[in-house]
């Protein structure tokens, strides 16, 4: 297939993936933030919000405070943050324009459908807390069916692997960076503040990454700091941790080496990334550092994406 | 200017003409509200499927629809088949006179061509001289804009040699149709026009320069995503089920010309392109840009790529060349040709001069190399102002255009806000040429001026599409 093709078919479900997981961290931040004051602390949430979507300087540079208001816009709607659910949104419809020929109908249908609806917003803006939420829902849910229609109705070829790619490097990446931002509140000796002021930030943690169900069903215990970490990091029934993601950036790897039949660097990196993850353990991680474990992986991650533009995207 | 002759109404609207019979019955027993949720329906249709045009120079509606009209323009068998035969003539001596032009030459010996009208022309290729292109074939693709004013004749209003577009619309018009009228369809034999991708596709591969492989790879060229026909680009691609390259995604190595892909550079045979010349390649053409591909006309002159179009075609379009279209088909073919042209003043003669200077008022004036119903001039439609200001430019440079009368295209009923009303129309069929035979599809892209009065059929000046249907009788 074209390289250019590739191309856009990765970043299309990047583009994607990241404008639902800006949704589901501005949902988590008003959640978190509507509880009063003495339940979480000092903190200021929203400037986590931005930190998590690795924007913090560029909206300062627009922004004087990290409110409500300013960050739901930033993260939102802003035309000068290359990375507001808008932007993606609209980055990914070019993608999609752009190898039509290459997307089933269903998946073309859905974003282009997305982006007219989306177009009504963007012109009247989300007046109230109503809109806003339905707004967020509707992200998520074009994500979904963005999702869904790739995996039923797509040829179960290099189209899909790549389109599969993208979509896991993007959530490792998103990932790892609330690890990075929060890391602090996961670390096992903080265990005896563990009063309600954690516990709203764990359980904002676990809803970002739509795991706070699935944690009970895992442990089968009352939030553990530690025990979120291991759940996102380690645990590969979580379609959302660092091991899930890499269980499938291997396996895909793996299917476009067969199919042409050659391996790469690519393969080789994911490959290790994918081991070491498979032989840590969370007590080795907090004695190393969470921080700087995760903050080696965001960079491992991102040289993953840079081998796999050089070796089949451009 | 005389009441137009009506598809469905005849020429005094007496009585239904035969092919629309069934129609004009299906009509009266339709409310005209169904008609009307109906076409609210298309319109959604065409939206979601994302069929959009982009007007140059529209920054607000960058993206914009076709207005669709749902009742159908049909012909008869008979019809049809005089005027396929004519198109095929008229395409058989287009490509006959392109490798003349630029090799032999006899048309010019001849005298039926003043010479200055090739060479001075900036649409003719001097890279092309001498040049031989696979299979002899210069217009594998040509849309032939067709209008009539009575019922007997087909007249060629303008032919489209380099790289007509809108037979995404013809092949889509069609599914939706089917999709929202199942019962009318019913009521008629409409002969099917969904096999076009497969006749282009064989027409492309036909015409594969001699050293390709047995499986010719073909892709499909466009300028990318903001051209106005990228969404006819990549349906086609997807139709032909071949690749939708743009110029980065080729490159050029001892001759050959290579796709970028996945698993590394894969040989094309045959590009279908919907660049123009002068975007092909910035090494030949124009420096400045950026949609060609370095090297590929030295690929070409190589023989180890075929273009369709091939380069150079523009000089069989031209405006002013189409005035001596009927001499060209007598010339190639010692036969009378079967479809009229256009009366046509050629500005550039002294005495067609004077007379079109006469004459502003009644006649539509054309620059040569225009496209698209931009800079043309209505005489009757037009203000005292823009005539004079016309007038300076015919005098300044006569040989830039030709004048025609305005003619009373024929009308079709059409959807208006006030019920069904006559509306002009012309029609494009489209015509493929491969190696061995020249097919067309039987039907072909409508184009229907929605405006009241408008003779303007141009989807960037307010133009609409219909359905075309050919009666299998």
């Amino acid at each position: 297939m074209l390289s250019r093709t590739a191309e856009n078919l990765y970043w299309l479900a990047r583009y994607v993936e990241r404008a639902e997981y800006l949704a589901r961290t501005i949902d988590a931040t008003l959640r978190v933030t509507a509880l009063p004051a003495a339940y979480i602390g000092k903190t200021n949430e929203w400037d986590s919000a931005l930190m998590t979507a690795g924007v913090g300087q560029s909206f300062y540079n627009h922004y004087q405070e990290a409110n409500e208001a300013n960050v739901v816009e930033y993260l939102s709607f802003a035309s000068d943050n290359p990375s507001s659910i808008k932007n993606c949104i609209e980055a990914a419809r070019l993608n999609a324009r752009s190898v039509r020929t290459a997307l089933t109908s269903e998946m073309w249908d859905t974003i282009n459908a997305a982006w007219i609806e989306l177009q009504a917003v963007w012109s009247k803006g989300t007046g109230n807390r109503e809109d806003l939420a339905k707004f967020l829902r509707f992200v998520q849910e074009t994500s979904l069916r963005f999702d869904g229609s790739a995996y039923r109705t797509m040829l179960r070829n290099d189209a899909y692997w790549f389109s599969r790619l993208g979509v896991h490097l993007e959530r490792a990446d998103n990932t790892a960076r609330i690890l990075d931002v929060k890391y602090h509140v996961l670390l096992p000796e903080e265990e005896h503040i563990g009063g309600p002021l954690d516990y709203y930030q764990w359980t904002s943690i676990l809803r970002s990454v739509s795991a706070l169900t699935a944690y009970h069903w895992v442990y089968r215990e009352t939030l553990k700091p530690w025990l979120i970490a291991d759940l996102l990091i380690l645990n590969d029934t979580l379609p959302r941790s660092l091991a899930s993601c890499y269980g499938n950036l291997v396996r895909n790897l793996d299917q476009i080496g067969v199919a042409y039949g050659r391996q790469g660097a690519a393969q080789r990196h994911a490959r290790g990334i994918r081991n070491r993850l498979e032989h840590s353990h969370m007590d080795d991680i907090f004695q190393h550092g969470v921080h700087e474990f995760i903050q080696e992986f965001i960079a491992d991650n991102s040289r993953l994406g840079e081998i796999i533009t050089r070796q089949y995207l451009i | 200017m005389a009441v137009a002759f009506d598809e469905m109404n005849g020429q005094g609207g007496a009585e239904i003409r035969q092919a629309y019979q069934e129609l004009s019955r299906w009509l009266s027993e339709t409310p005209p509200d169904a008609l009307e949720y109906r076409r609210q329906e298309a319109e959604l249709l065409f939206r979601r499927i994302g069929i959009t045009f982009a007007v140059y120079g529209d920054a607000e509606a960058q993206e914009r629809l076709i207005p669709f009209d749902v009742i159908p323009r049909i012909l008869s068998a008979k019809e049809w088949t005089l005027l396929e035969k004519g198109l095929k003539q008229r395409v058989l001596a287009l490509n006959m006179f392109l490798r003349d032009i630029y090799h032999g030459r006899d048309i010019l010996r001849a005298n039926i061509i003043p010479e200055d009208m090739i060479f001075q022309n900036p649409v003719f290729r001097p890279e092309m001289n001498g040049q031989d292109v696979p299979h002899d074939v210069y217009v594998h693709i040509a849309g032939i804009d067709i209008i009539r004013t009575d019922p007997e004749n087909f007249i060629v209003l303008e032919d489209n040699a380099r790289t007509p577009s809108g037979v995404s619309y013809m092949l889509e018009n069609r599914e939706i149709m089917m999709r929202l009228f199942p019962d009318l369809f019913a009521r008629h034999r409409v002969a099917p026009v969904e096999r076009y991708p497969d006749e282009l596709l064989a027409a492309l591969r036909s015409v594969a320069p001699r050293g390709a492989a047995a499986e010719p790879t073909v892709a499909l060229m466009t300028p990318g995503i903001y051209n106005s026909a990228y969404y006819e680009h990549s349906f086609l691609a997807d139709k032909l089920g071949i690749e939708l390259v743009e110029g980065r995604d080729l490159i050029v190595k001892n001759d050959e010309v290579f796709m970028r892909t996945t698993e590394g550079l894969k040989r094309v045979d045959v590009i279908y392109r919907r660049v123009d010349d002068d975007f092909l390649d910035p090494l030949t053409f124009r420096p400045d840009s950026a949609l060609g591909v370095p090297g590929l006309m030295s690929a070409y002159a190589a023989g180890n790529i075929t273009l369709a179009n091939a380069v150079g075609t523009g000089i069989a379009d031209d405006k002013a060349i189409y005035s001596y279209m009927p001499d060209i088909v007598k010339f190639y073919l010692s036969e009378e040709p079967i479809l009229k042209n256009v009366q046509t003043w050629r500005c550039r003669e002294p005495q067609d001069l004077a007379y079109v200077l006469d004459h502003l008022d009644d006649l539509v004036v054309k620059e040569v190399h225009g496209s698209g119903g931009y800079g043309m001039l209505i005489g009757p439609a037009a203000t005292k102002a823009t005539i004079e200001a016309f007038r300076d430019k015919l005098k300044r440079e006569p040989e830039g255009f030709i004048a025609q009368p305005t003619l009373a295209l024929s009308t079709c009923p059409t959807c208006t806000e006030k019920g069904l009303a006559p509306r002009h129309v012309d029609l494009r069929p489209f015509v493929l040429t491969g190696s061995e035979r020249v097919t067309i599809v039987p039907g072909g892209l409508t184009r229907v001026a929605l405006k009241e009065g408008s003779l303007v059929v141009n989807s960037s000046q307010g133009g609409g599409t219909k359905d075309t249907w050919i009666l299998d009788e």
